[in-house]
């Protein structure tokens, strides 16, 4: 299908691929059984220029949009989604900055990040609080030139291995919502550690830990806007880096989707190769109308993000559940075309179908995009 | 630092079959690609101006659509590049190609190291980078595995051979062909891309390389392919499918007296 | 120079055109034409045409006395005063030509305190052997073992010069073939010669080794060849053999060199040199890990061989890189190739598919290595390959 990319865009696109082809694949199966951090990815990214490629230009980056992040997202996640999330991981802990960032916090470091020289990370999940965020405990309390942060962060991708972190915490309880502030926190500061790292089920290649703050002094300078916009600014990022997500969920649906193709292809049974048999010809035509139907809407959220509508929230919330969705069905279907060799781990689709399941839980459940899709729907209504 | 990378575009072999019916070489969908032993040398060439400063130019000679590989080397980090082409150089064995190539380097002037693939995946014949260096009258290191160091215009390189590695010093300005085991090539960046797809690339003829048209292309080659025609194929094996152990035993059996 | 159809004896076969490398040559109005954009000018078709009916206008350019050179000539490499085994190959082969064509071998050996180890080179099948002793060039080096070559070539003027296309053999016969002017095939794997013409008929696989040339070198001398080792066979040792071995004295002046060797490294590997070996145990991806090879190293042991790898062995650096066969690797042709767990991509079967028996195990049936294999056997490299072992040290009580 022709998505109307620009050159620029099918270049970006095509080095991806390469990347994704030539250096992630082979290493894909190996960084998920060990759960290693793929820092040698990370280096190529880098030396590609594609770790700044949602960053504008006056800061080191290659100036795209949501739109180059969500191509590279979903290449990067055809070879491993794990391996991926180490640049997109870092894109959801860029975004705050982007959005609210003043121009000596960009300066600062958005070129290390654009370079690929630092990781970022964004913390907002806490024990208590997932999907209701209004239960956060973690805060942040102003101390002269400093904010001192105390309480827990987890599940927090990239975390231990990012150098650049973006930390929601509350400057002040008693205003709920509106008492909520996100600051800049580098790695080194003192108060600052971290817990175990998360054995996962799938995108294993990712790292996943707890942040500790303990009386963990931040500078002033690094509150992102201003005190009490915490909440605002959690939102808006959702918004940018909600695409991304849908972006990874088609990039894993199209890995597993292209595997079993060549292997219903290849697979011979009853003297015939599977393809030649219309239930998995069914199948595999469903699998690719619903990977089409998923990109062309991530597609469409992150050109309308790019093209600076107000109101993108649903369209991010759609293409990410959307995608989401199709994925985990894609992937299952995958394995099942691939029959028993689709559930051991020499074949590579049990691991597509693992790495799938995340994309329907973070950054918000399916559940949540339901909801918020729906309270939007009924205020539009309203407004008419 | 200036350093010239020599390139040729080959066509990708891991593509080319041959058609059973006809035992001819099937063409069509065969890609053309940078031979991939260059790639080393590419990439040698981009850390050596990353290291020491300087320019690199890649220089290939071949028909226009040559300039592709070419624009591929820009995008994998080389400064300039060159391609020599003109229809009198069509017929070149190694002996008339390295005679162009070292024309075109003698033109682009200022050098420390030339680099080139230990050989082509299309020819294999690892004569072209030696027949520069002759040319030019400059010293060489074959099969190059790794750079130690340079410095004072010297460079000690170590160079592979049958049993292990022999370590050589040379003068610069020098020539090195380069094996595999020197560096993992980098895929292109997207700059590199974008400044690929705007570069002018130079084309130079026969008439721009001051070459003495007697040494060029057929008329310059003391070699002719006489015959070309397709190895028999490998008589179809004998295949065990069943039982290891009766494999095995079967198979011992047979080559026994040939191991003695 | 420019080729040619001749309308008048063209009948429109279109032979020429499956046999054109380069897809250069169409039909128009039942006689065939050759886009001279795509045209190589490569001679392939000219050997197609039965009637004729191509033609290419080359150069007269000439060695001159051509009619002058005589003889074939050997480059006896060594490496600390041992011959290499390819001379003997090549003398063995250079025997047979020399033979036809009614003419003497000369063994040509350069190194230093070498002239005792001369009569071993007659005792291979040489005539003569002209021997260069000097102290500058008891190791290779480009520049000064050149020098030598190109004037003891200029001196007695040999028609055929032949030499291993090894790694100093390649290296080296490069720059004498330019140095004369002439012309130099690589890699050889088939010789003749053309007894009413003399013409070296040189034959090497080009393209991956999916076609073989076979190339001429008519109006310049020496004509020139590197030759793969191990395609022919070693001439036998007769101590009975006589010849006559001639000192040739260099002058130390023409032996300088631009470069400079300061150390030889020979690697510790557990196994010998798989260039050298009759046998090779090569393993691929399927080996799943490092220490699988251990296997292999086991049965290379038995059969006193040497182990081989995949390149995607190598690259996950499960082995060192000399140890690698195929298009980045090296190119092998053993007598017995054993390749447990590769799949077979193109480039490997490049690299050994000239062995003489190649024995693939491998679980997958229709890998493409089976499509090369002598014997193949269909299983799990980690029981075929022990049960191979016990078998063969039964079989040669090892």
């Amino acid at each position: 299908m022709d998505y109307l990319l620009t050159e620029e865009q099918i270049m970006l696109r095509d080095l991806c691929r390469e990347v994704a082809e030539e250096k992630i694949k082979p290493i894909a199966a190996k960084y998920d059984r060990e759960e290693k951090f793929p820092w040698e990815i990370v280096k190529i990214l880098a030396q590609s220029d594609l770790c700044g490629v949602y960053i504008p230009e006056e800061y080191g980056g290659m100036g795209g949009g949501i739109l180059e992040l969500c191509i590279t997202a979903e290449e990067l996640s055809r070879g491993c989604a794990g391996i991926a999330l180490s640049f997109a991981g870092t894109a959801l802990g860029t975004d705050p900055i982007l959005l609210y960032g003043n121009e000596d916090q960009k300066k600062k470091y958005l070129p290390d990040i654009a370079s690929g020289k630092k990781l970022a990370a964004y913390g907002i999940t806490e024990p208590s609080a997932g999907s209701d965020v209004s239960a956060m405990q973690t805060t942040a309390k102003k101390d002269g030139d400093y904010y001192v942060l105390n309480g827990t962060k987890h599940f927090i991708t990239n975390g231990g291995d990012a150098e650049i972190y973006t930390i929601v915490a509350m400057t002040d309880k008693s205003k709920g919502t509106r008492g909520a502030s996100v600051f800049i926190v580098e790695k080194d500061t003192p108060g600052f550690t971290f817990g175990k790292k998360e054995e996962k089920l799938g995108i294993r290649a990712s790292s996943t830990r707890e942040l500790i703050f303990t009386d963990c002094k931040v500078p002033k300078e690094n509150l992102l806007g201003r005190e009490g916009q915490g909440f605002l600014i959690a939102m808006r990022t959702f918004d940018m880096s909600r695409p991304g997500i849908g972006a990874q969920a088609v990039g894993i649906a199209q890995g597993a989707f292209d595997a079993a193709l060549k292997y219903a292809t290849e697979r011979v049974q009853f003297g015939k190769t599977i393809a030649s048999f219309q239930g998995i010809q069914f199948m595999l035509a469903d699998m690719a109308t619903q990977i089409e139907a998923a990109r062309a809407l991530v597609y469409a959220a992150a050109r309308q993000i790019d093209g600076g509508a107000k109101e993108v929230t649903m369209q991010s919330s759609m293409a990410k559940l959307f995608a989401s969705d199709v994925a985990m069905k894609v992937t299952t279907d995958a394995v099942q075309i691939f029959g028993g060799y689709g559930y051991i781990n020499e074949y590579p689709v049990e691991k597509f179908m693992r790495d799938a399941k995340i994309t329907q839980i973070y950054e918000g459940t399916n559940q949540i995009q339901r909801s918020i899709i729906a309270l939007n729907l009924i205020k539009e209504s309203k407004k008419k | 630092m200036n350093i010239v990378v020599c390139i040729k575009q080959v066509p990708d072999t891991t593509q080319v079959k041959i058609d059973p019916e006809t035992n001819t070489l099937i063409r069509e969908g065969v890609d053309s690609i940078i031979n991939p032993f260059d790639m080393y040398a590419i990439e040698e060439g981009v850390r050596l101006k990353e290291r020491f400063g300087g320019k690199t130019t890649v220089l290939t000679m071949g028909p226009p659509q040559a300039v592709a590989a070419l624009r591929e080397a820009i995008a994998l980090g080389c400064d300039d590049a060159i391609l020599v082409s003109d229809r009198a150089f069509a017929g070149s064995d190694t002996l008339a190609t390295g005679y162009t190539l070292a024309n075109a380097i003698r033109r682009i002037g200022d050098f420390d190291i030339i680099l080139c693939g230990k050989q082509a995946s299309d020819g294999d014949t690892a004569q072209v980078g030696p027949g520069i260096a002759t040319q030019l009258d400059i010293p060489q290191i074959t099969y190059v595995k790794k750079i130690e160091k340079i410095e004072d215009k010297t460079m000690v390189a170590e160079r592979m051979t049958e049993e292990g590695f022999e370590i050589i010093q040379t003068s610069l300005p020098c020539l090195i062909t380069v094996v595999k085991e020197i560096n993992e090539p980098r895929l292109p960046s997207l700059k590199g891309k974008m400044r690929a797809k705007k570069a002018e690339i130079a084309v130079w003829k026969a008439l721009d390389i001051d070459a003495d048209e007697g040494q060029l292309g057929l008329g310059g080659s003391p070699t002719w392919v006489s015959k070309i025609f397709t190895p028999p194929p490998r008589p179809s094996g004998e295949m065990f499918d069943g039982d290891p152990e009766e494999a095995v035993t079967k198979l011992v059996h047979l080559l026994k007296d040939r191991l003695n | 120079m420019s080729i040619k159809i001749l309308d008048d004896k063209c009948t429109g076969c279109t032979l020429c055109l499956n046999v054109c490398p380069f897809a250069a040559i169409t039909m128009k109005d039942k006689k065939a034409v050759i886009d001279l954009d795509k045209c190589t000018l490569c001679g392939a078709c000219l050997d197609s045409c039965k009637f004729k009916g191509i033609e290419i206008q080359r150069s007269t350019n000439k060695t001159p006395h051509l009619e002058d050179y005589k003889g074939i000539w050997v480059f006896a490499e060594q490496k600390r005063g041992i011959v290499q085994p390819v001379a003997f190959e090549l003398l063995g082969k250079s025997r047979e030509l020399a033979d036809k064509l009614k003419t003497e071998v000369t063994a040509v050996f350069i190194g230093h305190n070498i002239t005792d180890h001369a009569k071993q080179l007659i005792h291979r099948g040489a005539d003569k052997v002209i021997v260069v002793d000097n102290p500058k060039l008891e190791h290779f080096l480009d520049e000064p073992y050149t020098k030598v070559l190109v004037q003891l070539v200029r001196k007695y003027r040999p028609a055929i010069f032949l030499c291993g296309a090894t790694f100093m053999g390649r290296s080296l016969v490069s720059r004498v073939a330019v140095k004369l002017h002439t012309g130099l095939t690589a890699d050889c794997t088939g010789l003749d010669v053309d007894t009413k013409e003399g013409f070296l008929l040189q034959t090497r696989p080009a393209f991956g080794g999916n076609i073989m040339a076979t190339i001429l070198s008519k109006n310049h001398r020496p004509q020139m060849a590197t030759v793969r080792h191990k395609v022919f066979k070693e001439s036998e040792l007769d101590k009975s053999r006589k010849g006559e071995i001639i000192e040739e004295k260099i002058a130390t002046s023409l032996l300088s060199s631009r470069t400079k060797l300061l150390d030889i490294v020979e690697e510790v590997t557990a196994t010998i040199n798989i260039a050298e070996a009759n046998i090779i145990v090569s393993g691929g991806r399927g080996m799943r890990g490092p220490e699988n090879f251990a296997l292999l190293e086991e049965l290379a042991q038995v059969l006193g061989g040497a182990v081989g790898s995949s390149r995607a062995a190598v690259d996950s650096g499960w082995m060192p890189y000399s140890h690698q066969v195929g298009q980045t690797g090296k190119t092998v042709c053993p007598k017995i190739y054993i390749a447990c767990g590769i799949s077979g991509q193109i480039q490997h079967l490049v690299g050994m598919q000239s062995s003489d028996i190649i024995i693939a195990i491998n679980k997958d049936a229709s890998a493409p290595i089976f499509t090369v294999a002598t014997f193949g056997i269909v299983g799990d490299v980690f029981e075929v390959v022990p049960l191979l072992t016990r078998k063969f040290k039964e079989a040669l009580r090892r």
